[in-house]
């Protein structure tokens, strides 16, 4: 039984080695580090996000990837208590630097959520938001234009074309959430974060959502962190490993689970513990 | 004796019922059947045997003999002729009443004097003032009525007693390991909490009826065309009762003021609310929102006369010598006109929306924020197109409670927007509400069948459906938005 998982698993890892791209850092974190309130719940972290690429972060519960992720475009701000230390830059820039507009940053690196959370508004209008907020499309048509390509991109247009005037809510799950991440390529950003965005899905949603994700990464540099070992070994290239608030290993994914450096890698990744 | 010791001695039984029942269904727990129910219900249900009935007994035997006492009282009395001295036969009956409440307060073995002028000064020595139109023929009817309410009294006190003792009696012979005692408790509980919430519809039931029974006897008197389409308000307070001229009561001079006087109100107190409710749902700081919030609340618990005061003493007069001032000779705002009295309710309600859209904002779940940021969208952009559209429904109920809440306030009013029943569009001029009128209709002293004074009664149940209506679309509106977030 294990054999064929493993067997399974590098089968999976294998097909990821031929589609090696460019090695261009888009995100960098260094020594990152975050508190909330007293309670320090991240600890020097130094992780790259390469361009292009699916970076996927992994870890038991707890152990600070979902607060890593938030800290790439600056979520954490909207925590009262929340303080982040160290170095994030995107594109050699430091986000935290004042000369940074939160609003820009967050345009330029969108975010899907674990739970689908569309807006109570209509499927175009959920899509049409970002790009109404930002100016990005001047005239209806050009909206419409938006709002078509966004929806094809995320592989949803075909189930909603139409009953674009529908409110999103009345979608199942997973159409949910792939209306989610429509909205967030609407505003063409360079990043796409994702926080578990198939963990409120069923096992064929999710199959839509780790295709589409393969897909997009030809035109954006996509962060997810996952609780299944499975799903990072299918869509990322590179994994970084979290524990405890600490980065404990980051690598090429193939690497990272046939041949990890850590023991506490190899752990998690067998099940072991997590 | 006494309701109140018989009342005592009755929980007296029912306590040591309790105990008894809970030690002997106790002895059964080691048993070799399982106890279906817990020795404390067995206890409960002896105390609750033990007092209910016997409560519930006396309750109805009070009432019945009050009510037997008057007929007896009523039988005694000599024949009514034309020139009784008293007024009426209800007046007769309550004068021999009090009477003889007063000679029970009398030594016993002292022997009654047998006219009401040798009978006073000792009761008065006793505290005790009698009106001076009682008779000398009432004291022997008096000392009867004491003999047959003291018959009553022991006889009813004597049958709860019986009556308790053998419910407590009967629930303690039923305790067995199989008895469902936890049923019956809790079968009775449901009955109390049932009844209890009874009480507050058959309340309301109530009030509806007797105005609606005033409201009939006035529309016999004055057409309901008259008074659901005049547009003249003048009961003529000085020909009542004279006959003939009975006066216009015109409604709609008083539904546009209190309707006019609620939307100023609202234009007040719905922005400032509304946007105090924002601040401190999405802006402010724990520290900030722990210390503006109970101040803002303190605004609610403000009895609205003082706000009225307020009104008719400081601000009216103020804004009558800016608006004179302003003019440079006569005021255009009168001392009391529809703009004060709306400015000040809208202050006594800016709480109201606030604490009610400030619950509907945060219950708006943090996945439409985070979304909503996550998208590069500033914190007032995510306000103004998402949190508020999805927060509307409840807002819209929120406010429609705060109109109705306007639409019944009275002190206010009474106070601040004057009693002259004008028909104006101009806010600087007085005019008056509905529960102005009630208040004007009902104080003074004309008869009580007079139109002018049934009239109120109209006004009120008109004021009652107007509220009643907006607060069931209100909660339709509410509950409607609740649905969305399940």
């Amino acid at each position: 039984m294990n054999i064929m998982t493993e067997q399974s698993l590098e089968n999976a890892v294998g097909e990821k080695m031929s589609a090696k791209s460019n090695e261009v850092i888009k995100m960098r974190g260094d020594k990152v580090g975050v508190f909330y309130g007293e309670k320090q719940a991240l600890f020097d972290v130094n992780l790259d996000v390469r361009l292009n690429q699916v970076t996927a972060l992994i870890g038991p519960s707890g152990c600070g990837k979902s607060t890593f992720l938030r800290c790439l475009n600056r979520m954490n701000d909207t925590i009262d208590s929340a303080r982040v230390t160290g170095k994030i830059t995107l594109d050699e820039e430091d986000i935290y630097d004042k000369s940074i507009d939160v609003v820009e940053l967050r345009a330029r690196v969108g975010m899907v959520f674990q739970k689908p959370n569309p807006f109570p508004k209509s499927i175009y209008e959920n899509v049409a938001y970002g790009p109404r907020i930002h100016g990005l499309a001047k005239r209806k048509a050009d909206m419409d234009q938006v709002v078509e390509s966004s929806l094809k991109k995320a592989a949803i247009w075909n189930e909603v074309k139409d009953r674009l005037q529908e409110p999103g809510t009345g979608l199942s799950g997973g159409q949910q959430q792939r209306l989610c991440i429509a909205r967030a390529i609407a505003v063409s950003p360079e990043v796409i974060l994702m926080d578990e965005p198939c963990s409120a899905l069923d096992p064929i949603a999710t199959a839509r959502v780790e295709e589409l994700i393969d897909e997009l990464r030809q035109n954006y540099t996509i962060v997810i962190v996952t609780h299944s070992m499975q799903q990072a070994a299918r869509v990322s290239q590179r994994t970084a490993m979290f524990h405890l608030g600490y980065l404990v290993e980051e690598g090429a994914t193939d690497k990272m689970f046939t041949n990890p450096d850590d023991q506490r890698t190899q752990d998690y990744i067998t099940g072991r513990f997590g | 004796m006494s309701s109140l010791l018989v009342l005592a001695i009755v929980i007296a039984i029912g306590v040591v019922a309790f105990f008894i029942g809970r030690q002997r269904a106790a002895a059964h727990d080691n048993g070799a059947v399982k106890p279906h129910s817990r020795a404390h219900y067995h206890g409960w249900w002896a105390f609750l045997l033990a007092v209910l009935p016997a409560v519930l007994l006396l309750a109805v035997w009070t009432i019945g003999s009050s009510f037997y006492l008057d007929r007896h009282i009523r039988a005694a009395l000599p024949e009514r002729t034309a020139d009784s001295k008293v007024a009426s036969e209800a007046l007769d009956v309550s004068l021999v009443k009090s009477l003889a409440k007063g000679l029970r307060k009398l030594d016993a073995d002292t022997a009654l004097p047998a006219t009401f002028a040798e009978l006073q000064p000792p009761l008065a020595a006793k505290g005790v003032a009698l009106a001076s139109d009682t008779q000398d023929y009432m004291i022997p009817i008096a000392v009867e009525a004491n003999a047959v309410q003291s018959r009553l009294g022991l006889f009813g006190a004597v049958i709860t007693l019986a009556l308790s003792i053998a419910g407590a009696f009967y629930a303690l012979r039923q305790i067995a390991p199989r008895a469902r005692a936890r049923n019956n408790v809790e079968k009775l509980m449901l009955w109390g909490l049932l009844a209890a919430s009874t009480i507050a519809i058959l309340t309301t039931v109530g009030i509806v009826l007797s105005m609606l029974f005033q409201t009939i006897t006035f529309f016999e008197s004055v057409s309901p065309m008259g008074f659901f389409f005049g547009t003249v308000w003048d009961p003529r307070f000085a020909a009542a009762g004279s006959g003939g001229s009975q006066g216009q009561f015109g409604l709609i001079p008083l539904l546009a003021g209190t309707l006019y006087i609620a939307l100023v109100a609202l234009v007040v107190a719905v922005p400032v609310g509304l946007m105090s409710a924002v601040y401190m749902a999405e802006y402010a700081s724990p520290r900030v929102r722990s210390v503006v919030k109970p101040a803002l609340e303190l605004l609610a618990g403000i009895p609205t006369i003082v706000y009225g005061i307020f009104a008719v003493v400081t601000l009216g007069p103020f804004l009558r010598d800016l608006s004179a001032a302003l003019t440079g000779g006569s005021p255009f705002i009168q001392g009391q006109s529809i703009f004060t009295a709306g400015l000040v309710m809208g202050i006594m309600l800016i709480p109201v929306v606030s604490s009610l859209s400030d619950d509907i904002i945060t219950a708006v779940p943090r996945a439409m924020r985070d979304g909503s940021l996550g998208l590069g969208a500033t914190r007032s952009e995510t306000i103004k197109r998402v949190i508020l559209p999805a927060a509307l429904p409840g807002i819209v109920g929120a406010i429609l409670l705060t109109a109705s809440r306007a639409i019944g306030e009275t002190m206010i009013v009474v106070l601040a927007a004057g009693v002259a029943a004008n028909l104006t569009v101009n806010p600087f001029e007085a005019m008056t509400t509905i529960t102005v009128k009630i208040v004007n209709q009902l104080t003074g002293d004309l008869e009580f069948n007079s139109p002018q004074t049934l009239v109120a009664f109209a006004l009120g149940l008109t004021l009652f459906v107007l509220t009643l209506v907006m607060n069931i679309v209100a909660l339709y509106i509410v509950r409607k938005y609740r649905e969305q977030y399940e």
